[in-house]
């Protein structure tokens, strides 16, 4: 019992890692219809961020809370900078082209950070300063979870009920949620959407930077081409909770999350070997979609004639 | 159809017109060689393992700034050719096949993968160019033919030093492996470990894999934990076992954890801290020996690069320096006679040990076990097994044949 | 009648061409005239790259569907193919040697190609049935998805070297594979102008309307994808067999967009823009390492090392200014028929 509940904590951790950078693309995705594939980089950029402040500013070397904020604000600032960046010199001129157009130069994004960041950092994995005290807290038997962990948890839900609270009580989420609706009758809303959409690049590049800083509390190692995996996977969330959807997103990283988990702790004994841990979350991709096309909380959209 | 008749002309007219231009540039390249050595090197720079790439990289370039800065072999300077395979098996092959028939190289260093070196140990082989690779420790490299050589040990022999410590000296019965599913390293340490272990009577409860792009490893060591091993060996790259250290340790996992050559990184103490205490490695040399060339090696690497040398640096250092004398002892850059010096090499006073290159053309030399300390960022030196008799009762012949190589020098 | 001499006319000189080609790359060269070896290899790429880019293009840029998953089906037929030839490939060679050692190996060759294209059109079913169902990005993950699953089965099966490597026997030279490139572009090029290459572009530019019309829309879409597949494994086997070596780490999705990058840089849904983008994406990294080192005081700026991140902003820099591609849907010669009527026409709209 103890076991299973401790394969739970650890996918539950790496899950809600999915869960921040799944938002990023569903939202991304619900208003452009775009699948930005260079948002796991901008998740590798929010740790390098982090990474460069906490040394510059001195934070490596005495732990303490207030280092932690800023390093995590200070990396969310950039990240969306840069997102909106992207979005202004790369997306904006193809967003008339079809979707094919966009999805490469989406795909070229993704190769131009990373091979730019190669070539600044060098592939050389660099250690993450640990930024709070990390110690171990035994829950019940064996099973024990890190505060390291714990932050993950906390940071994660404080920043998906935040973005709730945007999209859904403040105007720019009105606005978001009107471009997302219907762009062209947003715009004659009297909308900006142009304003709107960087907004949500922004919003969502900050979401990804924020799971970078704290995926580096956890997981101090970080390099140049860390985002490609877990970006990719945390698609997959996205997808998989039904694109464009909010909740979906969340529900979509912590499942993905929790069953490689348990596939690395308990697939043998169905015959599954922990090696294909990568391939169980597109296997459950395929499947989920093959039933439900729209994903786990989508809905169905009809095709209009 | 004329049409397409058109399209095909032009689309040939470009073919035609490619290879002209590379002609070109072809025999402009031949004719600058007059009194300087080119020696290419490939690896990873820009891909997943490029880390593995810069750090071997690095090992040649001051290898080789030391060599032209004592006046070079035979009185001409080493040119170096660096190109970049992105750590892709099929560019691999491409970029040997680009310096040994563009760039006119006279010898090729690389790689470190095996499996990028497998990929292009055919086409130096074929073009009868030597090719040293300094940290490819597959067994099946060097079996190509006769102008590839390495100057590391095989998986064989590293996996079974440290299933020896592990029964001899920590006495341990049981084991667990945690090891990196796309790495052939690890996957042939991980096989030679188990091999031994279990000929000496321990028994493997566990066999575990990672990916080098997981985020975490605690489901597979919490698999593991409930199993209770002594010991758990995990083959891997410090950029992973680093984190595996810190969360075995998160977990309550006190056992020793055991591991190779690929931890030896100054940035492991930053990445595992205290969770690396009661970690034991097999390793080329230590750090801590006060011999001349070590101390040396250290003390340059440090004031060039800024970082403490890894032992893949410390490899590719040695490769570049092995090359180099043989290209003194065979008086030129004769292919055959060059080949030959760099076979017969014998009791080279390397950076990573004294380097012998036995009739399978692998390196012979001692391992020794080191201790972690993470009090003093420290390996501490624990023990030296040496090759004779340790090479596993395993199918292939060269292994029989190191053993005996190693003997008949002592 | 005229044009099928025509077309048999221009085969057979492009396979004279390909015979010379490949004549200069073996040791002796053609009359002594010769090819290096990394020559060499950028043209079998290309050959293998052009067959890559036009099957894709049957499924991207014919039919509008959305596959990023190319290069498994490549690692299928690969892989499948190479552990045919390693199993069997001798005893074949000895039972045939009768009829020479060049007849031999060609066929080994050519039973491989064929177990190679069934066993990746039977993939490219298993994934084109769940377009039934998907449409546009849904897909594409899928295919990518499925990529990624097969290249991780791989890596995990042992009797193909694992993550060692799969070492294969050299059955293929530059002449198959400018064979092979060449049926490819025909048997595509006449599917396309054939009834079904009509449904398939009906299907993408109005999936509903075709259907609508009477199309079969599902029947074509997975025909499509199995044919795509199909050629695509003809390209593992042509690579597997002239690389001598098979790895996973040559089929991750880095792969599959290359893939994609040429036909979007040709141009989808043009053959010719398939095929210059197969040349341009296999040449333009070569002749950026090509770029020279600049010092400035005393740092010394590689621009080799920047030869990726100049790519990706080609590539970048293509989309934004020319997002059709190169050729957009129109074809070589016709883009250069069209562009000399208008230089001839005095302005004006034509």
């Amino acid at each position: 019992m103890d076991t299973f509940v401790q394969q739970l904590i650890n996918g539950l951790t790496i899950g809600s890692i999915y869960a921040l950078i799944a938002l990023g693309y569903t939202m991304v995705y619900g208003i452009l219809r775009l699948i930005n594939f260079a948002h796991g980089d901008i998740y590798m950029v929010g740790a390098y961020a982090g990474f460069i402040l906490a040394t510059s500013l001195g934070f490596a070397s005495e732990p303490s809370a207030f280092g932690f904020v800023v390093t995590l604000v200070g990396s969310m600032a950039i990240a969306a900078a840069i997102g909106m960046a992207i979005e202004r010199f790369a997306y904006r001129p193809v967003r008339k082209f079809s979707k094919m157009t966009t999805l490469i130069t989406a795909i070229g994004m993704s190769l131009l950070i990373e091979y730019l960041f190669v070539f600044i950092f060098s592939g050389t994995p660099r250690s993450f300063p640990q930024l709070l005290p990390n110690s171990n807290i035994t829950l019940f038997g064996n099973a024990t979870i890190s505060t390291s962990q714990i932050l993950i948890f906390a940071v994660s839900i404080l920043l998906m009920i935040l973005l709730q609270w945007i999209i859904f009580k403040t105007k720019i989420g009105k606005a978001m949620r009107a471009v997302s609706f219907n762009i062209n009758s947003a715009k004659l809303m009297g909308i900006n959407t142009d304003f709107v959409i960087a907004f949500t690049f922004a919003l969502g590049s900050a979401l990804a930077a924020a799971g970078g800083v704290l995926t580096a509390q956890y997981n101090p190692k970080i390099e140049p081409l860390m985002g490609i995996m877990t970006g990719l996977k945390a698609f997959v969330a996205a997808v998989l909770g039904g694109i464009g959807n909010i909740p979906g997103a969340v529900l979509g990283g912590l499942l993905i999350g929790a069953a490689e988990t348990l596939v690395v702790g308990y697939g043998s004994t169905i015959g599954i070997p922990s090696t294909y841990r990568d391939a169980v979350a597109f296997a459950i991709l395929i499947i989920v979609l093959l039933v439900r096309p729209a994903g786990l909380l989508g809905s169905n959209v009809q095709e209009k004639v | 159809m004329t049409r397409v008749l058109l399209t095909i002309t032009l689309v040939f007219s470009i073919f035609c017109s490619f290879a002209c231009v590379q002609k070109g540039a072809n025999t402009s390249t031949s004719t600058t060689t007059g009194d300087t050595i080119k020696v290419g090197v490939y690896g990873d720079l820009t891909g997943q393992t490029s880390s593995f790439g810069q750090s071997t990289k690095n090992g040649i370039e001051l290898a080789v700034e030391e060599i032209n800065a004592g006046g070079g072999v035979n009185g001409k300077k080493i040119q170096l050719v660096i190109e970049d395979d992105q750590g892709r098996p099929e560019q691999a092959k491409t970029v040997v096949s680009k310096l040994i028939s563009q760039d006119k190289v006279q010898a090729v260093l690389g790689e470190v993968a095996s499996t990028n070196s497998l990929a292009a140990a055919p086409v130096a082989q074929e073009a009868k160019i030597p090719m040293i690779t300094p940290s490819s420790t597959n067994p099946k490299v060097t079996e190509v033919g006769d102008y590839i050589s390495r100057v590391c040990f095989i998986d064989p022999f590293q996996g079974s030093v440290m299933a020896k410590f592990a029964a001899n000296t920590l006495k341990a019965k049981t084991a667990a492996i945690l090891g990196d599913v796309n790495s052939d390293y690890s996957k042939g340490l991980t096989q030679f470990f188990e091999e031994e272990f279990t000929k000496l009577g321990g028994k493997l409860v566990a066999k575990e894999a990672y990916t080098q792009t997981d985020p975490d490893f605690k489901g597979q060591l919490t698999k593991i934990r409930n199993l209770k091993p002594d010991v758990i060996y995990i083959p891997g790259y410090y950029g992973q076992v680093g984190i595996i250290a810190k969360q075995a340790r998160e977990l309550d996992m006190t056992m020793p954890l055991l591991g190779g050559d690929g931890w030896d990184s100054p940035e492991i103490w930053k990445l595992g801290g205290d969770s690396l205490k009661n970690t034991f490695i097999s390793n080329h040399y230590s750090a801590e020996n006060p011999a001349p060339e070590i101390q040396n090696f250290v003390k340059a690497y440090k004031a060039k690069f800024n970082v403490e040398p890894d032992s893949l640096a410390a490899l590719a250092y040695d490769a570049a320096k092995v090359l180099a004398d043989a290209i003194k002892r065979a008086g030129g850059t004769d292919s055959v006679k060059l080949k030959d010096a760099i076979n017969s090499t014998k009791d080279f006073a390397g950076v990573t040990g004294k380097i012998t290159i036995d009739k399978t053309r692998n390196a012979v030399k001692p391992a020794v076990v080191l201790e972690l300390d993470p009090a003093s960022s420290k390996l501490k030196f624990k023990e030296t097994i040496s090759p004779e008799g340790s090479a596993p009762a395993a199918n292939t012949g060269s292994n029989t044949n190191t053993a005996a190589a190693a003997n008949s020098n002592k | 009648m005229t044009s099928s001499i025509k077309t048999f006319g221009i085969a057979a000189v492009c396979i004279a061409a390909f015979y010379v080609l490949n004549a200069m790359m073996s040791s002796t060269g053609f009359f002594g005239v010769g090819i290096d070896d990394y020559q060499a290899r950028l043209f079998a790429f290309i050959g293998i790259n052009i067959i890559l880019a036009t099957s894709l293009n049957l499924i991207n840029g014919f039919t509008g569907q959305f596959s990023i998953g190319h290069a498994g089906f490549m690692a299928v037929g690969a892989y499948a193919s190479a552990f045919f030839t390693v199993t069997y490939g001798k005893a074949i060679e000895g039972s045939f040697g009768f009829l020479g050692e060049t007849v031999a190996s060609s066929l080994v060759l050519l039973i491989a190609i064929v177990i190679g294209a069934i066993v990746a059109a039977l993939m490219g079913l298993i994934v084109g049935i769940p377009s039934l169902r998907l449409k546009g990005d849904y897909l594409a993950i899928v295919t990518l998805g499925f990529a990624e699953i097969i290249r991780i089965v791989i890596l995990n099966i042992d009797a193909v070297g694992g993550a060692t490597g799969y070492q294969v026997s050299g059955y293929a030279n530059f002449l198959w594979i400018g064979i092979f490139a060449l049926i490819t572009v025909v048997v595509i090029r006449n599917i396309v102008r054939s009834d079904m290459g009509r449904a398939l572009i009906s299907i993408r530019e109005d999936e509903l309307a075709a259907e609508a019309m009477g199309v079969n829309t599902t029947r074509y879409k997975v025909t499509s994808f199995a044919i795509g597949s199909a050629f695509a494994g003809v390209a593992g086997v042509l690579f597997a067999h002239y690389n001598k070596f098979l790895s996973t780490n040559d089929f991750q999705f880095i792969k599959s967009f290359e893939i994609i990058i040429m036909i979007v840089i040709g141009g989808m849904g043009s053959m010719t823009g398939a095929i210059l983008g197969a040349i341009i994406v296999t040449l333009l990294p070569e002749l950026l390492r090509q770029l020279p080192d600049i010092q400035i005081g005393s740092t010394v700026f590689k621009f080799a090392d920047l030869r990726l991140v100049i790519f990706a902003l080609i590539l970048i820099m293509t989309m934004i200014l020319r997002p059709q591609g190169i050729l957009g849907t129109s074809e070589l010669g016709g883009f250069l028929k069209r562009f000399r009527r208008a230089d001839k026409s005095t302005g004006g709209l034509s």
